[in-house]
């Protein structure tokens, strides 16, 4: 693990309106939620649901626009109103918890349509790449199925090399085993193992305590809109220090 | 009944076969389908456009950050208000006449007219079609897209639009139907189309039956072939459903 820091969060806020009934109420998805992510390294965000841990993560490449704080990408504030993000989120992979894979497009061309063209790379360099993702994690012999024929693992998988594709600097995971079937979990994780050992810097969100404890260089624990605790795996769950912590490592370990 | 018979062959060759007048009749539905053909289409590139506008505002006013953009895309969203409200508020055949005798007043291509007046019509209901299909796909969808880097439009064009306008297919087919049928209001404006061919007959020979009931047998088999052809491409489209 370097030094480097490579996505830096300062005081984040996320704020959303309460409901129509009670517009004056402000709910408090993130609450001044500072980190740091560097270079290279494998960063686990835990919780219990509601806690802004998604938030804080769709907060990260702009999906969900915070309403405070700061966030610097490669030392650029992409909370900046002029900066472009289209250009950051090309260096920022995200997998989702329900895959949105393309349904319209073979495997293929999902995992060639944005090098082509967003990096404007020839449809048979794009194809190269696809491929060779694609064999990466078995699914090479898939290249011209449609999502639909895929199963959820399956779906998964692709979900990722079609992120990898667009050779980004960091991937973000949105609880990418949630709404599999436990038989396909594993297969997944495996994947996120490997890329965690080829040194691709990683944020997920999950809550596979397994996985948060084995592949984790550090993990976060948020609660409340707030980052309560960090540390390493062990540290964090061998030593949890916060009785929040405690609390929530007895229900789900 | 051999009588009926003979006078109904009279009345065929009276009305189809003396002087040529099968010619209104072909004349006609070739511009019908001309006419419904080129509004469908026009319809449709009218009706996208209106719907990624009006969807984009439903979807994103209130989390748009206030500048340039946000202005530009109300505006726009208030004239496809306007023009939603305008075309579905008032009759066809009026739009029709405003179009010839107004606008293009000093044009004598009713056929060209024909095919804009229907077109900015059929566009309006199309666009609510496609709104429609733009709202029903799912909010990961242009997720995903934006998380690769794809700006919104782009994000529209390859992504969210094609999933919307296969999803709406069988409707837009549908919509030309129902086209078929509405363009039988062209004659109001010098028009031969297929109903004015037949009517045209009509004038000549003072005798209204057949061509008439011939005229209403055309649109009929028409119609039923293109709704037949329509299920065939749903049960398709269910079925490469991917």
């Amino acid at each position: 693990m370097t030094t480097d820091v490579l996505i830096q969060v300062t005081d984040l806020q996320k704020h959303f309106k309460g409901g129509k009934q009670n517009q004056d109420e402000k709910i408090r998805a993130l609450d001044g939620v500072s980190a740091e992510i560097h270079k290279g390294e494998v960063v686990v965000v835990i919780g219990p649901s509601g806690s802004g841990k998604s938030t804080f993560l769709r907060c990260l490449n702009l999906l969900e626009l915070p309403t405070g704080g700061q966030i610097l990408f490669d030392g650029v504030d992409i909370t900046d109103k002029n900066c472009n993000i289209n250009l950051h989120r090309q260096k920022m992979g995200m997998v989702f918890q329900h895959f949105n894979l393309f349904p319209h497009m073979t495997i293929l061309k999902n995992m060639t349509i944005a090098p082509m063209q967003l990096l404007h790379k020839s449809k048979e360099e794009a194809e190269k790449t696809a491929l060779e993702l694609l064999g990466r994690v078995g699914l090479a012999d898939r290249a011209n199925a449609y999502p639909s024929q895929l199963s959820g693992g399956q779906k998964q998988r692709v979900a990722i090399v079609r992120a990898l594709a667009m050779q980004p600097e960091v991937m973000l995971f949105d609880e990418p085993t949630s709404a599999l079937d436990p038989e396909m979990v594993g297969e997944v994780l495996e994947v996120m193992q490997e890329l965690a050992k080829s040194g691709m810097t990683m944020v997920v969100v999950t809550h596979e305590m397994g996985f948060a404890r084995e592949v984790a260089d550090r993990v976060l624990f948020m609660a409340d809109g707030k980052l309560l605790e960090e540390g390493t795996p062990d540290e964090i769950f061998t030593h949890p220090k916060s009785e929040r912590l405690q609390d929530f490592l007895a229900k789900v370990l | 009944m051999n009588e009926w018979f003979a006078k109904l062959q009279a009345e065929f060759i009276l009305n189809f076969v003396e002087d040529n007048r099968w010619k209104y009749l072909v004349t006609g539905l070739v511009n019908t389908l001309k006419i419904t053909l080129a509004a469908v289409l026009l319809g449709i590139v009218i009706g996208t456009l209106v719907a990624i506008i009006r969807s984009t505002w439903d979807q994103n006013a209130d989390r748009m950050r206030p500048g340039a953009g946000k202005t530009l895309l109300h505006i726009g969203d208030i004239i496809c208000k306007i023009y939603l409200t305008v075309i579905r508020g008032t009759p066809v055949v009026v739009q029709l006449m405003i179009m010839f005798y107004i606008i293009f007043a000093t044009s004598r291509n009713g056929v060209g007219v024909a095919m804009l007046a229907f077109g900015v019509n059929s566009g309006a209901y199309v666009a609510e079609l496609i709104r429609g299909g733009i709202m029903a796909i799912d909010k990961g969808q242009l997720e995903a897209g934006r998380s690769l880097g794809f700006d919104y439009v782009q994000t529209m064009r390859f992504i969210i639009v094609p999933q919307a306008l296969k999803n709406v297919l069988p409707a837009l087919a549908n919509e030309f139907i129902v086209l078929l049928k509405e363009t039988s209001v062209a004659g109001y404006v010098a028009v031969t189309d297929l109903t004015k061919g037949g009517d045209i007959i009509r004038g000549r020979t003072f005798s209204a039956f057949m061509p008439l009931i011939v005229v209403a047998l055309i649109y009929l088999v028409m119609v039923v072939f293109f709704t037949w052809l329509v299920g065939k491409l749903e049960r398709r489209l269910r079925s490469s459903d991917h």
